[in-house]
């Protein structure tokens, strides 16, 4: 559907316009609130541009509260739910490329356990963490998150394409199955796994309630867990608040505007026609 | 290679993924069930002697207990008020962005899909200082035009509305960027041929667009029901549930009888409720899609 008019073309593009700027308003009063001054924050009527720009929230947050060992804790999650990735590769793999006893069954296994609401397990696997010691641990933060059903579906949907004689080729050539995987099959699965890296790095980052759950000690706590914290703390110094936020979305909002056509185009891999 | 080492091989790949996923997903389903017929609390997590198998007691309660009650009602609130705005309104971002250029679609596309990679707890904050009653910029701004404040998130009606527009502004990019894909993928030969059948662009959208997309908008509604059932992050951060229960969710209960109360079986019980009425909103929505193709 193509506008036809310049008029309609002018009207299309001023609602998109409209709807942009109210889309990104929040972005931009966080990034604008946090280098104000904790009174400016609260003046009426509010100001747009900050009076006195200051780094003061910033330096706050690393120096008299403990973000530094909360992006140290976010990142050590960044780290794990990566291995995490390839271990959801690898099943993938296993799944599109294997013949085994009770494939169907255990593959029925994988996508029950996608459609769960996460409320369900929540309870359970907190006993069965507690069970093994593992609460107020980072094996306990990161075990439960690694494997995810639903990148495990895709990557085998990936897998299915790739042809079983270039597999055999290999295997006569008198390549391992381990070289297979690593040397043929990762290379050749780049455009789907570049997609889910990203999509991994947004969700760990992101990640909130789990650690939350687990984790009592303040040395264990994530960047968004911190933030939530800090709500509580300093109800009334926004400025700082948004300065806090603010640390939690731009890394993202880069990462995102980077590789966002991989992104995009992850929508369409997905086979949603 | 030999026989032995070729049967291992699917179980080193498939192995570990599957090991984790029975131990903390789908062994938790049984788990869980188990738990909800027991009267499990932090005193039997720490003495196992002291678990007592009460039977179907936890549902009897449940039933009876108002503010349960009351987080199933503002659930369905949520679902019935959020599902519609939520699928329409990114249906009509994704409309408007297949009718400019290129580089203009792919601009906006871009900014509309910014809010759903973000960080829940950082938009909460946002957006809480947002809706602040006497800071915040949407009062001010409403004051420009001579609105009286309006109490966001002080007034148990007016907050879950509140949480609804957040959480549509936040959803939105997703199914945005599903229907546009759906948009993309008709073909052009479609139009075309309307055209030279001297269709106007009405007849073009409602014979050709909408059907086509039937679909993505199944997609995207079912996926919206189901999210919306489990509304959980949004009145969580923003408002505990507050005022008066007024935002609570059926899954904000869960948590905060699970780990506030430390009542898990209890808990566990309501997760299955909520549970039964998520797959039971799936199934009839999978009815009616039935009922549609026979048309």
């Amino acid at each position: 559907m193509e506008a036809k008019s310049k008029l309609e073309k002018f009207i299309v593009t001023l609602l998109l316009v409209l709807g942009g700027i109210s889309v990104s308003l929040p972005f931009i009063w966080m990034i604008l609130s946090s280098f104000k001054t904790e009174r400016e924050v609260l003046q009426i009527p509010p100001t747009l541009f900050p009076q006195n720009p200051t780094f003061q929230n910033y330096l706050e947050l690393f120096q008299s509260l403990n973000f530094d060992v909360y992006l140290r804790n976010t990142l050590i999650i960044v780290f794990f739910s990566m291995i995490g990735l390839l271990l959801n590769t690898m099943a993938g793999y296993g799944f599109g490329k294997f013949e085994f006893r009770g494939k169907e069954i255990w593959f029925m296994v994988v996508l029950v356990t996608m459609m769960l609401p996460g409320q369900i397990t929540m309870i359970p696997t907190y006993l069965i963490l507690n069970e093994m010691g593992l609460t107020n641990t980072m094996t306990g933060i990161v075990l439960p998150g690694l494997i995810v059903a639903f990148n495990i579906f895709l990557i085998r949907q990936f897998m299915v394409t790739v042809p079983d004689d270039l597999i055999e080729a290999a295997r006569l050539d008198g390549a391992g199955e381990i070289y297979i995987f690593f040397k043929l099959i990762i290379p050749l699965a780049k455009p789907i796994l570049s997609v889910q890296v990203i999509l991994t790095f947004i969700a760990s980052w992101n990640s909130f309630l789990w650690p939350l759950i687990i984790a009592n000690d303040q040395r264990l706590y994530t960047l968004s867990v911190g933030l939530s914290l800090l709500q509580d703390q300093y109800a009334t110094n926004y400025g700082l608040q948004m300065a806090g936020s603010a640390i939690m979305v731009i890394p993202i909002l880069i990462i995102f505007m980077i590789f966002q056509k991989y992104l995009v185009e992850g929508f369409n891999v997905s086979g949603i026609k | 290679m030999t026989r032995w080492k070729y049967k291992l091989m699917p179980l080193f790949f498939i192995g570990p993924a599957v090991l984790l996923l029975m131990v903390f997903s789908f062994a938790p389903i049984f788990l869980s069930l188990g738990i909800s017929f027991t009267d499990l609390t932090l005193i039997g997590l720490a003495d196992w002697s002291k678990i007592n198998f009460i039977g179907i007691e936890n549902f009897v309660k449940l039933f009876k207990d108002k503010v349960f009650l009351e987080s199933i009602f503002n659930t369905f609130f949520y679902v019935l008020i959020g599902v519609p705005l939520a699928v329409s309104s990114s249906l009509v971002i994704a409309l408007l962005l297949s009718m400019v250029g290129k580089w203009l679609s792919s601009t906006f596309r871009l900014i509309f899909y910014m809010p759903s990679v973000t960080n829940i707890v950082a938009i909460a904050v946002v957006w809480g200082f947002l809706y602040n009653q006497q800071y915040g910029l949407f009062n001010y701004l409403l004051s420009l035009i001579n609105i009286q404040s309006i109490p966001w998130l002080e007034d148990p009606l007016v907050a879950k509305f509140s949480l609804i527009i957040l959480a549509i502004w936040k959803s939105n990019g997703v199914s945005m960027l599903i229907f546009l894909a759906a948009l993309q993928s008709i073909p052009k030969v479609y139009y075309e041929a309307a055209d030279i059948d001297g269709a106007n662009r009405w007849q073009k959208f409602f014979k050709i667009t909408l059907p086509s997309m039937s679909f993505a908008t199944f997609f995207v509604t079912v996926t919206t029901v189901i999210g919306w059932l489990q509304f959980f992050e949004e009145p969580f951060v923003m408002t505990d549930g507050g005022p008066l229960n007024g935002t609570n969710s059926m899954a904000l209960y869960i948590y905060q009888r699970g780990f506030e109360y430390n009542d898990f079986g209890y808990a566990a019980a309501a997760s299955f409720v909520l549970f039964i009425i998520v797959i039971v909103a799936t199934i009839v929505q999978f009815r009616f899609r039935k009922k549609d193709q026979t048309l």
